[in-house]
């Protein structure tokens, strides 16, 4: 088949192209850390004063919201990565085309621009542990497994944004974009816990993505280790490869008219 | 609606070091059967075969040894133009140390060696389409595929660029073009085929084509506008040369000897506000087959 079939060569080859753009400047990282300092600060601090502590959770109110806005982190420098980027990539830059004729195939190209995505995450996640830890919000050893975790938020939102991107007519499309990403990080639990929420309305919030992705850093952040971190490791791996499938075949489409 | 066939039932064929070029306007089915050649586009019938493999099979193989030089440049913006080949490079799956070797020869080859550090932003047209053939020259093909590659260049550039092929087809490279230039085709190619509404409408060189299809020398007429067609029409009837063509802006009069035949108009008391002799072209081909012109 013209398209079928990757290699971990070129898919790396793609990484490599976009690691060597991505490093001429350390401002996208910094830009990605802005917004996640002001809401850690004006909400985690700010509102916090207010709040006092979670219920059956015995830290400050701030560092129970520092790991979920982490994960927003996370979840933006992938999502961003792979909707904004790639757009612009295919539609402006026509990128695309000229790789097309090299022995990359469609799967190569979608994998390698979902690692890239992964690691893009990589820097701000770590550059916020870092401000987490400068802050005193760290409140236990299982902080360390935010950073792999960040980069599995990376891959499920990697791949879902790639596959997002596919059904995107040009870029007024992307408001529509952000009247689903809002709400998500509104209520995903970042600033509360699930608890909040009357029983019928659990099972919507848990279904989302960011959710599972607040899970899996906030729990071990704060020295909860409970087995339901599994299902968001799974429901996470899911997204990011059913994502990456989706898009990796209407891709083959696109590109290979 | 039916699905739009650009390309319907072409046959051909071509050999190692020879430049072929497919000749034809917008929208003839070209571009879209270079994709296919160079494995980026599915065959939905027939056979083809490049480098002796099946494209449907082996893509990735047949990509790894030709080279793609597409109608936009779509070159990394955001990096220099020794990145920008490093990195293609690096698509091939070539060691660092051997990009970097060829990049040096690449350079000297599209004239670039100053502007080597340079950002793409900051080239001409003609530069950046040389930096593309470079680049397209990475993995040393042994087929190279370029789609229209002087459209928009100025004519200084487009000498600059012929030059380039030239040397090229030289070192035993193999050049597939499409162009809807009748001179490009002219001074570069081998062989052509004429294509017209996804099918080739005649194959040779462009001496068989012109040989073949129309007369030695071209007679061309322009009279007011409101008497062309009139003057065509007498034209005919006095069997002057071997064809007449009535065209929006001018009578034309294929003829193996031109001068004779203006002779005879203007022994016909016609008085054309100006006359022309010249050699048949494949332009001229090309009107003839298709009835239309080669740039609308």
């Amino acid at each position: 088949m013209i398209a079928s079939g990757w290699t971990l060569r070129r898919t790396g080859s793609l990484v490599e192209r976009n690691a060597r753009i991505y490093r001429r400047s350390l401002s996208p990282v910094l830009a990605s850390l802005l917004e996640p300092l002001l809401y850690l600060l004006s909400i985690g601090f700010g509102v916090g004063t207010l709040v006092g502590k979670v219920p059956g959770i015995d830290v400050r109110y701030a560092a129970f919201v520092a790991p979920a806005i982490l994960a927003t982190t996370a979840m933006n420098a992938a999502f961003n990565q792979m909707t904004f980027v790639v757009f612009t990539r295919m539609k402006t830059d026509r990128t695309y085309d000229a790789i097309v004729p090299t022995p990359l195939s469609i799967a190569d190209i979608a994998l390698g621009e979902v690692a890239s995505a992964v690691l893009s995450s990589l820097l701000p996640s770590i550059g916020f542990v870092l401000v987490m830890l400068a802050l005193g919000l760290v409140v236990s050893p299982g902080i360390l497994l935010a950073i792999p975790a960040a980069l599995l938020v990376g891959y499920a939102f990697g791949g879902a944004g790639l596959a997002v991107t596919t059904y995107l007519r040009d870029f007024s499309d992307f408001q529509l974009i952000q009247l689903v990403m809002l709400p998500m990080f509104l209520f995903a639990t970042t600033f509360y816990p699930l608890s909040v929420y009357p029983g019928w309305a659990r099972p919507v919030v848990e279904i989302l993505p960011l959710y599972q992705s607040i899970q899996l850093l906030r729990e071990p952040a704060l020295g909860i280790f409970h087995w339901d971190i599994a299902v968001a490791v799974l429901y996470l791996l899911a997204v990011g490869s059913f994502g990456l499938a989706l898009a990796t075949r209407r891709l083959t489409r696109q590109l290979l008219a | 609606m039916p699905p739009f066939r650009a390309v319907d039932g072409i046959d051909f064929e071509f050999g190692r070091g020879e430049v072929f070029g497919f000749l034809g306007p917008n929208g003839a089915g070209k571009s879209s059967t270079m994709r296919m050649l160079g494995a980026t586009s599915p065959v939905s019938a027939g056979t083809l075969r490049v480098l002796g493999m099946d494209p449907a099979e082996k893509g990735p193989e047949i990509r790894a040894r030709i080279g793609v030089v597409p109608q936009d440049d779509c070159l990394d913006r955001e990096l220099t133009v020794r990145e920008n080949l490093f990195v293609y490079g690096r698509y091939f799956g070539l060691a660092k140390n051997v990009i970097r070797e060829r990049i040096a020869g690449l350079l000297a080859f599209a004239q670039l060696e100053e502007q080597a550090d340079a950002q793409v932003e900051t080239l001409s047209g003609g530069m950046r389409r040389r930096l593309t053939i470079a680049r397209s020259l990475i993995n040393q093909p042994e087929i190279l595929l370029l789609d229209e590659p002087t459209t928009g260049l100025d004519p200084q550039a487009r000498h600059v660029l012929w030059d380039r092929l030239y040397r090229l087809k030289r070192d035993g490279v193999t050049l597939i073009i499409t162009t809807h230039y009748m001179d490009e085709a002219e001074q570069l190619c081998d062989r052509l085929a004429v294509m017209d509404g996804g099918k080739i409408v005649a194959e040779g060189s462009p001496r068989e084509l012109i040989d073949a299809h129309v007369t030695r020398e071209v007679l061309e007429l322009r009279f007011p506008a409101d008497d062309q067609a009139e003057v065509a029409e007498r034209l005919r009837a006095a069997q002057l040369g071997e064809r007449i063509e009535l065209l929006p802006d001018r009578v034309v009069v294929y003829a193996d000897d031109g001068e004779t035949v203006l002779v005879a108009v203007h022994g016909m008391s016609l008085a054309p506000i100006t006359a022309l002799v010249r050699r048949a072209t494949l332009e001229d081909v090309f009107l003839k087959l298709t009835g239309r012109s080669l740039i609308d």
